[in-house]
């Protein structure tokens, strides 16, 4: 077992892992940060999506090690002081952007990954940007309606 | 999959001792090898992560050479303004996956539906490594083999950039690995058309369009030729006959969008 340490949603934390420890079982079973979903584990569906160095990248397929000394941001970061729904969250709800809400975690982190890089991102935009995003209840439209509506919020 | 020791040097001299161990392998970005650990087809007992070595990562220009460090990632080439090896690197897989896979993972993965083996042949490139500079036509072995040694680290590739290029992908929507691919370059040494996701022996060079197009680099130049199904892939995605057909199409669209 090795010490690994990171900042997760502003927190500095740390840990005992082997080698082969997941990134996404870390924040799931070290930390119980249970919002990153994995769906797939097999780098296909992007539930497992969080941000390190606010990058997307799918937490099944980087090793718990790799992110040492990173910085690490996950769907219970996006969420206000309060507890309260952040904007993207709250467009999400309204604008129907969830069925089963078991892809929404990673739908999240992949819409705030594309807003920080692209505040006004076309329809077409937004759909190659969730290339790697799999919703299995098919939500799509909606979706991208809500990311629509989170990027008018937030401009 | 099976547990291992993790070792992240900041150096190429590091990492190459550190792989000397029995059973070390590199680790690029992790988007092919972890996968493949998962499936246990791969139980290396040390990875040695490439992405501490700063030497290693960044796309520079000097004299007129173009030179992208091989744990450079598809995101951050997508970003470099590389006309059409940009463009390339930005529509490899999703965008997760173009935050973490690097050019030299994939270049030493050599997957025959993989996208930057047709860039890396069609513009000549060079293929640095640890102790050598290997020439992209010496460097594929067919599927998924390169003529890389046990332990030797890609740590750049570098090319002349073509006076024009463009990479036209019939992507296989479920994987976006490329169904079929073509990359068009005109380079100093002529026009070059290099084939991916086609055939079952990889990445490799349609000679006949090449000259075809030396003489007259139109799409019309291609209309006249075909490519043979013989030793084509054929899966439940698409026929030996039907990828053939795409060789020809796709590079047709590469000419006229040049
Ligand atoms: C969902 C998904 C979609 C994808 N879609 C595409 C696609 O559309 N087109 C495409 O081309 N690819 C695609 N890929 C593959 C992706 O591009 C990988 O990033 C790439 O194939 C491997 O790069 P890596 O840095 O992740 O390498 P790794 O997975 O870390 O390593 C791959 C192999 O290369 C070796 N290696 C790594 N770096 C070096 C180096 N510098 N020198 C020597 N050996 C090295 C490793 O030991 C290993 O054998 C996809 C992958 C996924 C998961
Ligand atoms: S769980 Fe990571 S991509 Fe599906
Ligand atoms: S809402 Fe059910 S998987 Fe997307």
């Amino acid at each position: 077992m090795t010490n690994v340490s990171m900042t997760v949603n502003g927190k500095a934390v740390s840990g005992e892992v082997e080698g082969r420890t997941l990134l996404s079982d870390f924040l799931r079973e070290n930390l119980h940060l249970t919002g990153t979903h994995v769906g797939c584990d097999t780098s296909q569906c992007g539930a497992c999506t969080v941000h390190v160095a606010g990058k997307m990248v799918k937490s099944c397929t980087m090793l718990a090690l790799e992110a040492d000394g990173g910085d690490v941001s996950t769907i219970e970061g996006m969420a206000n002081e309060d507890g309260s729904l952040g904007v993207i969250q709250a467009a999400f709800q309204e604008h129907h952007g969830l069925q089963c809400g078991f892809c929404t975690p990673g739908m999240v982190m992949a819409a705030s990954a594309l807003l920080a890089e692209n505040s006004s991102p076309s329809e077409a935009e937004i759909r190659h940007h969730l290339d790697g995003n799999i919703c299995r209840c098919t939500g799509y439209h909606n979706i991208v309606k809500s990311i629509q509506a989170a990027a008018s919020a937030l401009s | 999959m099976y547990d291992f020791e993790f070792v992240k040097p900041s150096t190429v001299d590091e990492a190459v001792a550190a792989l000397s161990s029995e059973d070390a392998q590199a680790l690029g970005g992790g988007q092919t090898l972890i996968p493949t650990m998962k499936q246990r087809l791969a139980s290396p007992t040390k990875l040695v992560s490439l992405l501490g070595i700063a030497s290693m990562a960044g796309v520079s220009e000097n004299n007129g050479v173009v030179t992208i460090g091989g744990a450079t990632t598809h995101a951050d080439v997508a970003a470099a303004g590389l006309g059409a090896v940009s463009t390339l690197a930005g529509n490899i897989g999703d965008p997760a996956v173009r935050n973490r896979g690097t050019i030299g993972g994939s270049l030493a993965n050599n997957d025959p539906s993989a996208d930057y083996p047709a860039a890396i042949l069609a513009l000549g490139a060079t293929i640095v490594t640890n102790n050598r500079e290997i020439a992209a036509g010496d460097f594929f072995d067919g599927m998924f083999t390169t003529t890389l040694e046990e332990g030797e680290i890609i740590t750049a590739v570098s090319f002349t950039p073509p006076s024009a290029a463009s990479y036209q992908k019939f992507e296989q929507p479920a994987s976006h690995f490329a169904l079929t691919g073509v990359f068009v370059a005109k380079t100093a040494s002529g026009v070059r058309v290099a084939v991916t996701g086609a055939s079952e022996e990889g990445v490799h060079r349609w000679t006949t369009a090449e000259d075809a197009l030396n003489t007259n680099f139109s799409a019309d130049a291609l209309e006249g030729l075909s490519v043979s199904p013989d030793g084509m892939i054929a899966d439940l995605h698409g026929t030996a006959e039907y990828r053939a057909n795409l060789v020809k199409v796709l590079a047709q669209r590469a000419v006229a969008s040049c």
